[in-house]
């Protein structure tokens, strides 16, 4: 029934044995390839079609949040929501309102995650300090996300933005567990974990993410900090700043203006 | 901070890691409770485990079957399940998952082999027709069964038990790592939570043992061996005193050192987990059993068989209560206040969902129903003479 085999001589062997070492090297070669970042099709990099200037060792982006003049209106959680198709109930960035009594009482909420903006509340105490804080991903250098994600789908690109490959994540969600500012959840439809990119669709054709284009205020600003001139670059190098969370150590690079020791 | 308001990040609304995360670290506690105990007779030479000593082994074998499950049903993409073990990403600590239970699942698999070779070929001379046939393909057409070969077979379970014990610990101890380290959530971050997770997975084992030791015996109509009993008792005390006293200890560090974290998680504790926490792991789970297991370990000579039977099947069942209480509180309790420490959600599981409780019932019954189909394979009991490595 079966074919009989070859019998086994010298020059069989040397050739079969020269065959298993190549197909090991081929296979030994692809296997970093594989696990390097995502493959082509869903991954940023130098040549993208769309924007062919673009070039990513050119770039480090930093976001920039001045509390001081965030007025609660949404408009940015709701243009995110249409620029990124993000599914209700889930939220890329909200805007959070504190209300402070002298006494150190406190109330926040983030309604909607504040995207039809604030109502008038009754705190049950005396306001004596108000402010809104909006909140998105913090795209950490040491970012606690990545390093938990057991296939790489979750990764870091060159100019400090953090991205999910959703065409790689396996939805486990240690992610989202791992991140801790709440800025990750599993989408309800693809199942892969999603979160803010800065709108990294836009940030790499020259454009601001959308949520800094829509803010009227100026609260949200984004910024590059290879370049001179960056208005946040200079911001950073001559303001007082903070992160949110700093005993973490996930070295955020969201900055705020006016934090106060309530936002976590 | 906590009093008045009750704010959750958006996000925080849902629950991502379900009942089958609770069910995953619960299986894999029974696998590595289950093989401790097998190793306790077939490395340290505990005498009086040699009753169980196959059971325990094939109970591991029965969980750790399914133990991949409540992972695949957690997943939202399980068909991309391998990626983990063909693109691992060095730095997650999820990612050693897929090589250490493969690891573990090697060891143990040889082991039962070797452990039930001699009645595999007995099974394969004495039967006919297709029956014989299973068991031809089960003795992977090995068929020495001189004193030279059993004393081999011997030395090398010997060994491979011996290597199962860090296996065993390894694969679960990394589990509760899975939890530990993770500094976003105060309930977890602990270096304590594998050691708590490892020595409860013991209580577990055992416990497990007693319960599916006794029923056995009760469906065969045989006696239960007493110094068997008395010794799980024996052991079964000693690791919930470890595993409990671990517990509170984590607590009253929390407590103790009064960190941010104390407002939120001693609030967990007294409402939202005051069940589970307080009623279950702690009293009806922990304090009544050791109640129980204390009387039979201090009172053992004068305890009528049937006495000791019934307190250590009770301290059994209650602490298989105890440990799932105790993952439960874990998982969810972990996720239940949100990160902003402000507020809190509600998870209940729904009965028919994909993550929901009748497969996590069903990843319980199938073990059970594995461990009497190997039961109908190969003998799992008999007297003590006839068990020729046991």
């Amino acid at each position: 029934m079966t074919k009989p085999l070859e019998p086994l001589t010298r020059r069989n062997f040397v050739k079969k044995g020269c065959e298993l070492a190549a197909s090991a090297v081929l296979f030994l070669g692809i296997l970093p390839m594989k696990t390097a970042r995502g493959s082509s099709m869903t991954t940023p990099h130098n040549n993208d079609s769309d924007s062919p200037q673009y070039d990513w060792e050119e770039h480090l982006y930093a976001f920039l949040v001045d509390t001081r003049k965030c007025i609660g209106c949404g408009i940015c959680v709701k243009a995110c929501r249409i620029e990124n198709n993000v599914p209700e109930g889930f939220y890329r960035t909200w805007v959070e309102r504190y209300e402070i009594s002298e006494r150190g009482e406190v109330y926040v909420d983030s309604p909607k995650g504040g995207q039809e903006g604030f109502t008038p509340i009754e705190p049950g105490f005396k306001t004596t300090k108000g402010f809104f804080v909006p909140k998105l991903c913090n795209h950490c250098d040491n970012t606690p996300c990545t390093q938990v994600c057991p296939v790489g789908a979750s990764y870091s690109t060159k100019e400090g933005v953090v991205l999910v490959d959703s065409k790689r994540c396996i939805g486990c969600g240690y992610c989202v567990q791992a991140c801790p500012y709440a800025s990750r959840y599993l989408h309800p439809v693809t199942k892969t974990a999603d979160k803010c990119t800065w709108c990294y669709h836009r940030i790499t054709k020259g454009l601001p993410p959308a949520c800094v284009q829509a803010c009227p205020v100026g609260a949200r600003q984004f910024g590059d900090l290879k370049k001179e001139d960056d208005p946040v670059r200079k911001v950073l190098a001559t303001e007082r700043i903070s992160v949110l969370q700093m005993e973490k150590l996930t070295k955020p690079n969201c900055y705020y203006i006016g934090l106060d020791k309530e936002v976590r | 901070m906590l009093a008045s308001v009750n704010y959750l990040f958006p996000n925080d609304l849902h629950i991502h890691w379900s009942l089958m995360i609770v069910m995953y670290p619960y299986i894999t506690g029974l696998v590595a409770g289950a093989f401790i105990v097998s190793s306790l007779y077939h490395v340290f030479g505990k005498e009086e485990f040699r009753p169980i000593a196959r059971l325990s082994l094939l109970t591991s074998l029965a969980f750790l079957v399914v133990a991949t499950c409540p992972l695949l049903l957690h997943l939202g993409h399980p068909e991309r399940a391998l990626n983990i073990m063909i693109t691992p990403h060095t730095t997650s600590a999820m990612a050693g998952f897929g090589f250490l239970y493969s690891i573990y699942m090697i060891i143990l698999v040889l082991e039962v082999w070797l452990v039930f070779r001699i009645d595999i070929i007995e099974q394969a001379r004495g039967t006919t027709g297709w029956r014989r046939r299973g068991y031809q393909l089960l003795a992977l057409g090995v068929y020495d069964t001189s004193p030279e070969a059993r004393a081999l077979d011997h030395k090398v379970v010997t060994v491979l038990a011996a290597i199962g014990i860090p296996a065993a610990c390894m694969l679960h101890g990394y589990v509760g790592f899975l939890f530990g380290g993770i500094k976003a959530n105060p309930w977890w971050s602990t270096p304590l939570m594998p050691i708590i997770f490892l020595f409860s997975a013991v209580v577990s084992g055992i416990a497990a043992l007693i319960i599916f030791y006794q029923v056995a015996m009760k469906v065969r109509g045989e006696e239960i061996d007493q110094p068997c009993i008395s010794a799980l008792a024996r052991w079964l005390w000693l690791f919930m005193i470890i595993s409990v006293s671990l517990e509170l200890l984590e607590i009253i560090s929390l407590a103790y050192e009064r960190a941010e974290e104390w407002e939120v998680i001693s609030e967990l504790i007294t409402h939202q987990l005051s069940f589970s926490y307080i009623s279950l792991q702690m009293i009806i789970g922990a304090l009544i059993p050791f109640i129980l297991l204390m009387t039979t370990v201090l009172l053992d000579r004068f305890l009528h068989p049937r006495v000791r039977n019934s307190l250590t099947f009770i301290a059994g069942t209650l602490l298989l209560i105890q440990v799932m209480a105790m993952r439960w509180n874990v998982v969810i309790g972990g996720q239940i206040f949100s990160k902003s420490f402000r507020g809190f959600r509600d998870y209940h599981p729904h009965f028919l969902e994909r993550e929901g409780v009748l497969p996590a019932i069903l990843l319980v019954i199938i073990p059970c129903v594995l461990l009497y189909l190997f039961h109908r394979v190969v003998p799992m009991f008999g007297k003590r003479t006839d068990l020729s490595q046991g």
